[in-house]
C-alpha cells in the first residue's frame, strides 16, 4: 500500500456528492429552470444523518444491514479505483475482478434489503435491478479488458501486474486512442451504456420519476429513512464516480507522468461526464422496460467487437 | 494411509451395527450418527494432514479378483477430494441425527445409516482406490448407497420416479466407465493404475478415445449437461442430509474420475481443454437459467449443482489448455481455480441443502411461493442460508470469490495466448453472466423464503431446527468465511494437488501462482477491514439513533391500507423477467385457467360477465428441455422396442429351460466347430 495514493479514495470521498449535483444542475439549465445548489445532496446528507428513523415492522436485520454492507462496499472498491493515469493505493493483478464482485456485494445486499421490506413494490425494483445487472457485468468487464490488451499492443511490453486497474489506466495514453481509436470508441460506448444502467439513470431508470411501478433503484429503497437512507444516497454516489472513472480515464488520455495532473484531468472528466449524463436526461425519454435488455445486450456485443477489433488489428 | 483405512473401516463397521439394531430406531440413530462423525472426522483430519504435507501414501493387497488387487493409494489429488467428502460426510452425519429423528419408529433408521455409512465409506474408497476392479466395485457400491438413500420415502410416487432416473443415468455412465478401463487395461496390460501411469504418452490416438469416454461416463456422475437431468429429480426426492452429500460431494467423484483420468492420460490435446471450456459454459449458463425458474427450493439448488460443476469444468478446461498450449501459469491458475471450487462448492452447497431441508422440516414444505418470513422464525437457519447464497453467488469476501477469482486469473491470462483468447474471452463473459444469474437466483431463494411476510400457513407456524443441524450449518458457514479470509494459506495446499494433476514442479507452481496468492493476501486483508468498517458503521449508527424518534411502522405500500401477505412478489414473479427473456431454453409453461365465474355472484345487464369475479389462478413451470424432447424420446423408443420382445417372456419355466438347452446347445456346436 502506497500511502500517499489514499488522496485517491479520500478525494473521492469528498467529491462523489457533487457528481448528481452536477447532473440536476444541468439538467434544470436545458429546461430553463434555476435548479438546486450543486452542493444539494451534501446538503441531503446532513440533513437525513440528524434525522430519526422509521422501521418497517415487517423487516428484520437485514434490512438494517443493507446500507451500511452497501456503502462499505462502495467505499472498498475505492481502494483499487485508479484515476486516469494515478494509481490506486492497493494494486494487484485481476483487481477488476474485485471492483465489479465488491459492487455485485452491494446490490446483493441492496436487494435483500429490499425484500426484506415485503413490499411488492419493492421487489419489482429489484427483480428489474438483478436482470439489468447481470447483463451489465458481462459488458463491464470485456470492456476493462478490451481496454487492457488496447494498452499492451500498443507498443508497452507486458510486464509488471497483468489486469490491474491501476496498470491498465496508466498504459493507455493518446498513442492508444491513435493505434486502435475505433475500438476504444467502441469500450467508452459499452462503458457508458454500463455507467448509466448501473447508476439508474435514463434511458434505464427515471431518478425523479413519482409512480413507483416504473422506478428500478429508487424504488428499491423506499423504506429507507434517516442514517440508512444516506448512507444508500452517499453509497449511490461512490458507486457513480467509481464507474465514471473507469469511462473518464479512459476518454481523458492525459498521462503526463505526474499523478496530481493525471488525476485533476481524470476528475475533470468525470464532471463533463456528468454534465453529459445530465444532457442525455434532458433530450432523451427513458426506454420501455423490455427494450433495456437489448440496448445492454448491444453494449454488450460492442464491446466484444471491440476486443476482437484488438486482438485482430 | 491406516488411519484413513480404519476411518473407512470404522464407518462401515457402524452402519452395519446400526443396522442390526434396525428395529430400535434411538440406538441405530445413536450408532449409525455416532460413527459416520467419528470415522469422518478421523479420515478428515489424517487427509487435511495428506494435503498439506503433499506427500503419497501407498498401500497394496493381494486380492484373489482377477485383474484385481487391493491398492490404495493417497495423493495430493486424492487428498483434495478426501476432505470435502469426510467434511460434508461428517457434518451431515451431525446433521442427519436431528433430521432422521421424526422417521424413528416409522422408517427403518438403521437401514438409513448402513447406506449413509457406506456412501461415505464408498465414497472415500473411490477416491483412494488405485485398481480399475477396486475402483468400479467402489464406484457401483456408491451408486447402489446413494439409490438406497434417495428411495428412502419410497411410498411416494414422485420419488419413485427419482430413484428410477437416478439409477437409470447413473448405470449408463458407469458402461462408460468400464468400457473405459477395459480399453485402458487392453493398451497397458493390467488394471492397476501404476501400469496406468507407466503407458502415459504411449497411447496414441487411443487418448482421444480415452478422454471422450471419461468425460461421458464420469460426466454422467457429475452432472454436465445433457447428462444432468438425474441431479433436479434425485436431489429434491432424497432426505436432505443425503442431498447435501450427493450435491456436496458425491457428484465431485466424477470430477474425480476427469482429473484421474487426465493424469493417465498424458500430454493432452488442444481440442480436450475446448471440449471441457464448452461443457462448462454449456452446464453453467443454462444450469442457473433453469434454477431461475424452479419453484422448489431443493430442485433449485440441484440446478445450482449443474451450474458450478460448470464452473468446475471450466476451470478444468484452462487448465487442460494451459498445458497443450505450455502456458504454464494459465494450467496453475485453471486447475487451481477449478479444484478449488470442488472444495468451495461441496462447503456452501451442504449448508444450502442442509438449509433448505431445515426449512422444510421447520416449515413443512420447500415450496418458495408458499414461504416467507421465515428469518424471523429460523434465525440460525437464515443466517447461515444467506451465507451460503453469498458465497454461492461468488461475492467477496466469502469462498466462492475465492476459487472464481482464480479462474478469472486465468481467463485473464488466456487472453494473452495467441490461440487461447476466444476461449478467455469466453470464459470471462460466461461466468460474469453466470455471476449475475446466480445473483439474480440467490436473491429470490433467500428473499423470498426468508424474509418479508409468510405466504402462508406454512411459513406462520414454522420452527426453529434442533442443535445438531445448527451446529452442522453453523460449521460449514464458518468454513465458508474462514476459506474467504484465509484464502492466502488455502491456495498452497491445494497447489500440491495441482502438480499431481498438471505434472509441473512444486517450485513452479507455486512461483505461478505467487501473483494470485498476493492479490488473495492483499483481498483478505482489505475484505477484514471492510468486515470491521461494518461492525463500526453498525455502531455509530446505533449511537446516531439512540438519542432520537425511531419507530416501528407498516411498510410503505403508496398509501394503500390494507396491504395483505398476499400481495408480495413472488419468486416467480422475481424472476420473471430473466425467464421470459431466455425463454427458448427454459421453456416455461404457464396455466392459466379462465376466471372461476361463481355462480352466485351477479351478471350485468347485458350479460357479459359478474362484476365480481370469483377467483383466479395461475401456475408456470419450466421443463427441462433434455428429460423432455432428448431423453424421453429416447427412452420410448426403446421401450417399444423392448415390448416387441416380449413375446420371449412366456411366463412358463419350460419355455426358459428351452432356452437355456438352446443356448449352450449352440455354444456347443460353437466350440466344436
Amino acid at each position: 500500500m502506497n500511502y500517499g495514493r489514499l488522496a485517491l479514495p479520500v478525494l473521492a470521498l469528498a467529491l462523489a456528492p457533487l457528481l448528481p449535483g452536477i447532473i440536476n444542475r444541468t439538467k434544470a439549465v436545458i429546461a430553463g429552470r434555476k435548479g438546486q445548489p450543486l452542493f444539494q445532496l451534501y446538503f441531503d446528507l446532513a440533513k437525513l444523518l440528524r434525522k430519526g428513523a422509521v422501521y418497517s415492522h415487517t423487516t428484520s436485520l437485514v434490512f438494517r444491514a443493507g446500507p451500511v454492507v452497501g456503502l462499505i462496499s462502495a467505499a472498498a472498491v475505492l481502494l483499487v479505483l485508479p484515476l486516469g493515469g494515478a494509481a490506486a493505493p492497493v494494486t494487484f493483478s485481476a483487481d477488476l475482478i474485485f471492483l465489479a464482485y465488491l459492487l455485485g456485494l452491494m446490490r446483493f445486499f441492496t436487494v435483500i434489503a429490499a425484500l426484506d421490506t415485503g413490499s411488492a413494490f419493492e421487489a419489482m425494483g429489484a427483480s428489474r435491478e438483478v436482470q439489468f445487472s447481470a447483463l451489465a457485468e458481462p459488458v463491464l468487464l470485456m470492456a476493462l479488458a478490451a481496454i487492457a490488451l488496447a494498452g499492451q499492443s500498443s507498443g508497452s511490453p507486458l510486464h509488471g501486474l497483468p489486469f490491474c486497474l491501476s496498470v491498465i489506466y496508466s498504459r493507455l495514453s493518446l498513442a492508444t486512442w491513435m493505434h486502435s481509436g475505433p475500438a476504444l470508441l467502441m469500450v467508452a460506448g459499452a462503458l457508458w451504456v454500463v455507467f448509466l444502467a448501473e447508476n439508474s439513470r435514463i434511458p434505464f431508470d427515471d431518478p425523479n420519476t413519482h409512480l413507483e411501478l416504473t422506478m428500478i433503484h429508487e424504488v428499491m429503497v423506499l423504506d429507507h429513512g434517516g442514517p440508512d437512507f444516506a448512507m444508500i444516497l452517499y453509497g449511490a454516489s461512490l458507486k457513480m464516480w467509481t464507474l465514471g472513472a473507469l469511462l473518464a480515464g479512459l476518454i481523458v488520455p492525459v498521462r503526463t507522468g505526474n499523478s496530481f495532473l493525471d488525476a485533476g484531468a481524470c476528475v475533470l472528466g468525470l464532471f463533463v461526464l456528468a454534465v453529459l449524463t445530465g444532457v442525455v436526461e434532458s433530450v432523451m425519454a427513458r426506454l420501455r422496460l423490455t427494450r433495456v435488455p437489448q440496448l445492454l445486450v448491444s453494449a454488450g456485443f460492442l464491446s466484444t467487437f471491440a476486443l476482437a477489433l484488438i486482438i485482430w488489428s | 494411509m491406516l488411519i484413513v483405512l480404519s476411518a473407512i473401516g470404522l464407518l462401515v463397521f457402524s452402519g452395519l451395527i446400526s443396522f442390526l439394531c434396525g428395529r430400535c430406531s434411538r440406538a441405530a440413530n445413536l450408532i449409525g450418527a455416532g460413527g459416520a462423525i467419528s470415522g469422518s472426522l478421523a479420515g478428515f483430519f489424517r487427509a487435511v494432514q495428506i494435503l498439506c504435507a503433499g506427500t503419497a501414501e501407498h498401500f497394496h493387497l493381494v486380492w484373489d479378483v482377477p485383474y484385481g488387487s487391493l491398492s490404495f493409494r493417497i495423493d495430493a489429488l486424492a487428498a483434495l477430494f478426501l476432505v470435502p467428502i469426510f467434511l460434508v460426510c461428517a457434518l451431515s452425519g451431525l446433521y442427519g441425527l436431528g433430521y432422521m429423528k421424526p422417521w424413528s419408529g416409522r422408517k427403518n433408521l438403521g437401514a438409513y445409516w448402513f447406506f449413509f455409512n457406506g456412501l461415505a465409506a464408498s465414497m472415500a474408497m473411490v477416491v483412494i482406490a488405485a485398481n480399475g476392479v477396486l475402483f468400479l466395485i467402489c464406484w457401483e457400491v456408491m451408486a447402489l448407497c446413494s439409490f438406497f438413500l434417495v428411495t428412502f420415502e419410497h411410498e411416494e410416487r414422485s420419488v419413485q420416479r427419482a430413484g428410477w432416473i437416478y439409477l437409470a443415468a447413473t448405470h449408463i455412465g458407469t458402461a462408460f466407465i468400464i468400457v473405459l478401463f477395459l480399453m485402458f487395461g487392453r493398451v497397458c496390460g493390467s488394471l492397476d493404475f501404476n501400469a496406468f501411469l507407466a503407458a502415459r504418452g504411449h497411447l496414441g490416438s487411443a487418448a482421444d478415445i480415452l478422454f471422450v469416454l471419461a468425460v461421458i461416463g464420469f460426466g454422467a456422475k457429475a452432472g454436465f449437461v445433457p447428462f444432468h437431468i438425474w441431479l433436479p429429480e434425485a436431489h429434491p426426492a432424497a432426505p436432505s442430509p443425503v442431498s447435501a452429500v450427493m450435491s456436496g460431494v458425491m457428484i465431485k467423484t466424477g470430477i474425480y474420475g476427469i482429473v484421474r483420468t487426465l493424469t493417465f492420460l498424458g500430454a493432452p490435446h488442444i481440442w480436450w481443454g475446448w471440449l471441457l471450456v464448452a461443457i462448462g459454459l454449456v452446464s453453467g449458463i443454462p444450469g442457473v437459467l433453469m434454477a431461475l425458474a424452479q419453484h422448489d427450493l431443493k430442485r433449485l439448488l440441484a440446478y445450482h449443482s449443474v451450474e458450478n460443476i460448470g464452473i468446475i469444468a471450466l476451470g478444468l478446461g484452462l487448465g487442460v489448455l494451459g498445458i497443450a498450449l505450455k502456458m504454464p501459469a494459465l494450467a496453475v491458475l485453471g486447475f487451481g481455480g477449478g479444484l478449488l471450487h470442488v472444495v468451495n462448492h461441496a462447503l456452501f452447497k451442504g449448508l444450502l441443502f442442509m438449509g433448505a431441508g431445515s426449512v422444510q422440516h421447520g416449515a413443512g414444505t420447500r415450496e418458495i411461493d408458499l414461504l416467507g418470513g421465515l428469518v424471523k422464525r429460523m434465525p440460525w437457519t437464515g443466517a447461515t442460508f444467506l451465507i451460503g447464497a453469498v458465497a454461492i453467488c461468488g461475492l467477496p469476501p466469502l469462498n466462492g470469490f475465492v476459487s472464481e477469482f482464480l479462474i478469472y486469473m486465468g481467463g485473464f491470462h488466456a487472453l494473452g495466448g495467441q490461440s487461447s483468447i476466444a476461449a478467455g474471452a469466453l470464459l470471462i463473459i460466461g461466468l460474469a453472466l453466470i455471476g449475475g444469474l446466480a445473483a439474480a437466483c440467490f436473491t429470490k431463494a433467500f428473499g423470498v423464503v426468508f424474509l418479508g411476510e409468510p405466504r402462508s400457513s406454512h411459513g406462520a407456524n414454522s420452527h426453529e431446527a434442533g442443535w445438531s443441524m445448527r451446529i452442522a450449518m453453523s460449521l460449514l458457514a464458518a468454513g465458508c468465511v474462514g476459506i474467504g479470509f484465509f484464502s492466502p494459506w488455502v491456495v498452497s495446499p491445494v497447489a500440491h494437488a495441482v502438480e499431481s494433476v498438471s505434472g509441473l514442479s512444486h517450485v513452479v507452481v507455486q512461483g505461478l501462482l505467487a501473483p494470485a496468492s498476493s492479490a488473495l493476501l492483499q483481498i483478505a486483508v482489505i475484505s477484514a477491514l471492510c468486515a470491521l468498517g461494518v461492525i463500526v458503521l453498525s455502531l455509530l449508527r446505533g449511537r446516531m439513533l439512540s438519542g432520537r424518534i425511531s419507530s416501528t411502522e407498516g411498510t410503505w405500500d403508496c398509501g394503500y391500507l390494507r396491504p395483505s401477505e398476499k400481495m408480495q412478489y413472488t419468486a416467480s414473479s422475481f424472476a420473471q423477467p430473466l425467464t421470459a427473456m431466455f425463454e427458448p431454453i427454459l421453456r416455461i409453461k404457464t396455466h392459466q385457467p379462465s376466471f372461476l365465474i361463481k355462480e352466485e355472484s351477479g351478471c350485468d345487464s347485458h350479460g357479459s360477465g359478474p362484476f365480481f369475479p370469483g377467483g383466479a389462478a395461475f401456475e408456470s413451470h419450466s421443463e427441462d428441455f433434455f428429460l423432455k424432447s432428448v431423453y424421453g424420446p429416447i427412452f420410448m423408443a426403446i421401450q417399444r422396442l423392448a415390448l416387441r420382445l416380449r413375446f420371449l417372456q412366456a411366463g412358463r419355466v419350460q419355455f426358459y429351460i428351452l432356452y437355456i438347452a438352446l443356448t449352450l446347445f449352440v455354444l456347443l456346436i460353437w466350440c466344436l466347430r
